[in-house]
């Protein structure tokens, strides 16, 4: 993204899918909340996992496992929902769990090798190596799809 | 608001929205006067409408509105010819009227939105407006600066004093503290008592504190007036009308007087005129002793007044009224919501806890559920608007459309008062207007042919609005000729949206005018027929919670029927399980629930069943399938089915698992930025906290692959024909 290059301290939350660790930028996540019964909606694709009440507010809730075409885990108590603030609006992301908040600057960041045949990759921003383990940098805007995605 | 640090600002603003109030008084007196046989008019009615244009030339005088008050001026003074009886206008002179009063509309909203005035329609319509008082005779021409503030009987109970004597009065004149706050000036009330008559003025200083204990925004000082006038008490009561009940006035002598010592000028002083006002205009100099006002302009002098008047005149037509944000109004809806929910829960966790229904408890939360629904309701009032405003637009929409078009409209109205979820309103301006044209245009014949159908050469729409059962119905109705039916149905199938073999019941057809790409105008006229057509109003009703429905009659004409919900807050529903899923359907479409025999259910062909209900069969639906949560099960035997009963009056049978409760449940909009389900309206919050999907039933049948109603006949007739 344009911010690379600079060196300002970035930091990230690193969660769990589907035994693999994923991250985003700290500054696009509301809020953190444990798994509550989704209320499906019907005819959805198989990544929604439907609506939740959110304070009175109906947020709807992706499997990420599912978006990122990772084999789906059962949910469990300790799955947890990121809340994610894309543009002003709100969606939540169903993760196996959270694990940790990293700070690094832009510089610890590598764009991901070119696979771009590799439906997974195209979410990916950019890696990063933290205490020897590999950390994705998820792009929010290709996870969570535009209106004009789905109206098909 | 934003504009807080700008006191001028805000009171421009407030002339604005008194303005849209004096042109809908405006429009309702045209509408009256138009109404009315020759010279049978109320003479109040003539009045009002010349009030009305007279106030927003007032107001627009004192900002500065040069065409605005131009105009205003020479439409006011054809008016007062009217007003004084020297013109009587004739059918023709009404169309000019309602001309001249929408271009008075478009110049404020232009002035308002300080976009460019449409000059040239100013000059036009002027001519047409002078030419009348040529014809007439009584034509002068008064230049603006040149009018004197009249003085207007405003609907006073005075005796009318003819036969003018020199009178004598002593007046006391003592300003109270709103007098000021209101941004009336003592000083033009005195000028204009002076040009009554020969006048002596004195000020009484005598209750002036010293300095240090004066408080700037209080009024200390009075006036006594010597009068020597030919001018009757009324008339000097008239120069203080507008500042009735904001002062003390006490006026003595006269020659022919008898009740010439009422302190109150008026009994039924109407004091909250000034409240509104009094809040938002705080006038920045201390109110000790009034200055002349600095660079005063030769028209401040009427404006003075005539903003007294503006604000007169907007009060008496809103009664009593309190202009609130409407964000303020949005936050208690949610509130009001979110109570609705915590009731729920609290009532759902007494359940539990396994309360006798007879104990104080279980008393006290009933009552609490009565509180909230009647203060749900207050709310719902509170953003419930007359669909008045909306209905007058569409009178300008067909004298406009039938000018276009050439010919003769008249727009009847009914149920004005009909009051509507304010947002439904607003969304429905442009379904309606379309409407509106589409009947003008479309609906209604020329005048030749109507004359040849024994008809008056004059066209009818008529627009109604009326509550019935928990709906608002909208219904558009002209007199015109009817659908063409075969001529739709040579349309539909030139434009492949039918094929060409296909027999089709009168109502099948006319929902083809629904359908997306259809326009059975001949010719693209200025009007209609751009292909956006009515199915774009379906599509615009139908996100209101609406349906549309058409009824024709040849020669009779068409009727199209809008039934809306009353609020698009709260929805009276039956909470229901399916495949353990809780999901809530629309109260009013419910009409029956019946569970299943064994033999009640007949297979029509694989995979579609019937259900027979008193003798008639309803297809069966499975919500559970249709909704993608199960497979179809191979007996419905033993389900507990729903017999809905839509808009179009077309049956279906829903089966579910079990009925939960009927309740009152609040609207949560779905977000569906990424993701629409089909057959879902919306959402709500369960006293559980869960949330449940709404349905909308109509959108659920006709996802399963059929159309509703005339549709669903239809898609089965192809499958027939292919």
């Amino acid at each position: 993204m344009s911010e690379q290059g600079q060196n300002n301290d970035l930091e990230l939350l690193t969660f769990r899918v589907a035994d693999q660790e994923y991250s985003l930028d700290i500054m696009s996540v509301r809020e953190i909340r444990g798994w509550t019964r989704t209320t499906p909606m019907p005819h959805a694709p198989d990544y929604m996992r439907g609506v939740i009440n959110l304070r009175g507010t109906v947020l709807p809730v992706m499997d990420l496992a599912r978006r990122l075409h990772l084999p789906s885990q059962e949910t469990n108590d300790r799955n947890v929902i990121i809340v994610v603030n894309l543009n002003g609006t709100l969606t939540g992301l169903l993760v196996d769990a959270v694990s940790d908040i990293v700070a690094i600057t832009e510089d610890d960041l590598q764009p991901p090798p070119d696979m771009s045949t590799d439906p997974q990759m195209s979410v990916v921003r950019s890696l990063t190596v933290i205490d020897d383990r590999m950390i994705r940098v998820l792009d929010l805007r290709a996870v969570v799809p535009a209106a004009s995605d789905e109206v098909a | 608001m934003s504009d807080q640090n700008d006191p001028m600002a805000e009171i421009r603003a407030s002339f604005f929205i008194e303005c849209e109030e004096l042109l809908e008084a405006l429009q309702d007196g045209l509408q009256e006067m138009d109404e009315a046989e020759d010279g049978s008019e109320d003479p109040e009615t003539i009045n009002v409408v010349f009030r009305a244009v007279h106030s927003i030339k007032g107001g627009a005088g004192a900002f500065g509105l040069e065409a605005l008050v131009r105009f205003a001026h020479r439409y006011e003074t054809v008016l007062d010819e009217v007003r004084n009886g020297v013109l009587h206008p004739d059918s023709d002179a009404m169309k000019l009227f309602f001309l001249a009063a929408d271009h008075l509309s478009d110049l404020v909203r232009a002035c308002r939105d300080e976009t460019p005035l449409p000059e040239e329609t100013s000059e036009e319509l002027l001519t047409r407006l002078d030419a009348l008082l040529g014809d007439e005779g009584g034509a002068e021409e008064v230049a603006p600066e040149d009018f004197q503030p009249m003085g207007l009987s405003l609907g006073l109970d005075l005796p009318d004093l003819d036969a003018p004597t020199a009178n004598h009065f002593t007046i006391r004149f003592k300003p109270e503290q709103e007098l000021f706050a209101t941004g009336n000036e003592p000083l033009m009330l005195l000028r204009n008592l002076c040009d009554l008559g020969t006048s002596s003025v004195r000020c009484n200083l005598t209750d002036l504190p010293a300095l240090e204990d004066l408080a700037p925004e209080t009024p200390y000082i009075e006036w006594l007036i010597e009068l020597e006038t030919e001018a009757a008490e009324p008339e000097i009561r008239d120069v203080f009308e507008f500042v009735d009940g904001l002062c003390e006035i006490e006026i003595t002598g006269g020659a022919s007087e008898p009740e010439t010592t009422d302190s109150a000028p008026l009994p039924e002083a109407p004091s909250e005129e000034a409240e509104p006002e009094a809040a938002l205009t705080e006038m920045p100099e201390p109110q000790v002793a009034p200055p002349p006002p600095a660079g005063a302009k030769p028209e401040d002098k009427e404006a003075a007044k005539e903003t007294g008047e503006g604000r007169k005149g907007g009060a008496a037509a809103a009664k009593s009224v309190v202009r609130v944000d409407l964000e303020r109004i949005e936050r208690l809806v949610n509130l009001v919501g979110e109570l609705v929910i915590n009731q729920a829960m609290l009532s759902q966790s007494l359940d539990e806890a396994g309360l006798s229904p007879h104990s104080d408890a279980m008393n006290g939360l009933e009552e609490f559920q009565r509180l909230t629904r009647d203060i749900q309701d207050s709310v719902m009032m509170i953003r419930a608007q007359p669909v008045k405003s909306l209905f007058q637009r569409m009178s300008r929409i067909v004298r406009e459309a039938s000018a276009a078009v050439d010919k003769d409209v008249r727009l009847i109205t009914e149920g004005e008062g009909t009051e509507v979820d304010k947002t439904v309103i607003e969304r429905l301006s442009d379904p309606l207007t379309h409407m509106i044209r589409n009947a003008v245009d479309h609906g209604l014949e020329g005048a030749a042919d109507r004359e040849t159908a024994g008809k008056p050469r004059a066209g009818t729409v008529k627009l109604t609005a009326a509550h019935r059962s928990g709906r608002v119905i909208i219904e558009v109705a002209d007199d015109g000729a009817g659908i063409n039916r075969k001529r739709v149905q040579e349309i539909a199938v030139n434009k492949g949206l039918i094929p060409p073999d296909i027999q089709l019941s009168d109502s099948e057809i006319d929902n083809l005018l629904f359908l997306p790409g259809f326009s059975t105008a001949k010719t693209v006229s200025n009007l209609s027929g751009r292909g956006v057509g009515m199915d774009v109003v379906k599509t615009a009703i139908q996100s209101l919670g609406g349906r549309i429905t058409i009824n024709s009659e040849p020669n009779k004409g068409t009727t199209f029927s809008i039934s809306l919900p009353l609020t698009l807050a709260v929805l009276d529903g039956m909470v229901v399980n399916v495949a353990g899923e809780t999901l809530v359907l629309p109260l009013n479409v419910v009409v029956e629930t019946l569970s299943l025999g064994p033999d009640d259910v007949q297979m029509l062909r694989p995979g579609h069943y019937v259900v027979r209900v008193r003798g008639g069969f309803v297809p069966l639906y499975d919500l559970g399938v249709m909704l993608g949560y199960r497979q179809q099960r191979k007996t419905e035997a033993g389900a507990i089915v729903l017999l809905i009963v839509l808009e179009d009056s077309t049956r279906a049978a829903l089966v579910i698992d079990g009925i939960q409760d009927q309740r009152q449940v609040v609207i949560k909009g779905l977000d569906d930025s990424f993701y629409r389900a089909p057959g879902i309206a919306a959402a709500t919050i369960l006293g559980d906290g869960q949330i449940a999907l709404i349905l909308d039933p109509a959108d659920v049948i006709a996802g399963m692959g059929h159309m509703r109603g005339a549709d669903l006949m239809l898609s089965e007739r192809m499958i027939a024909n292919e």
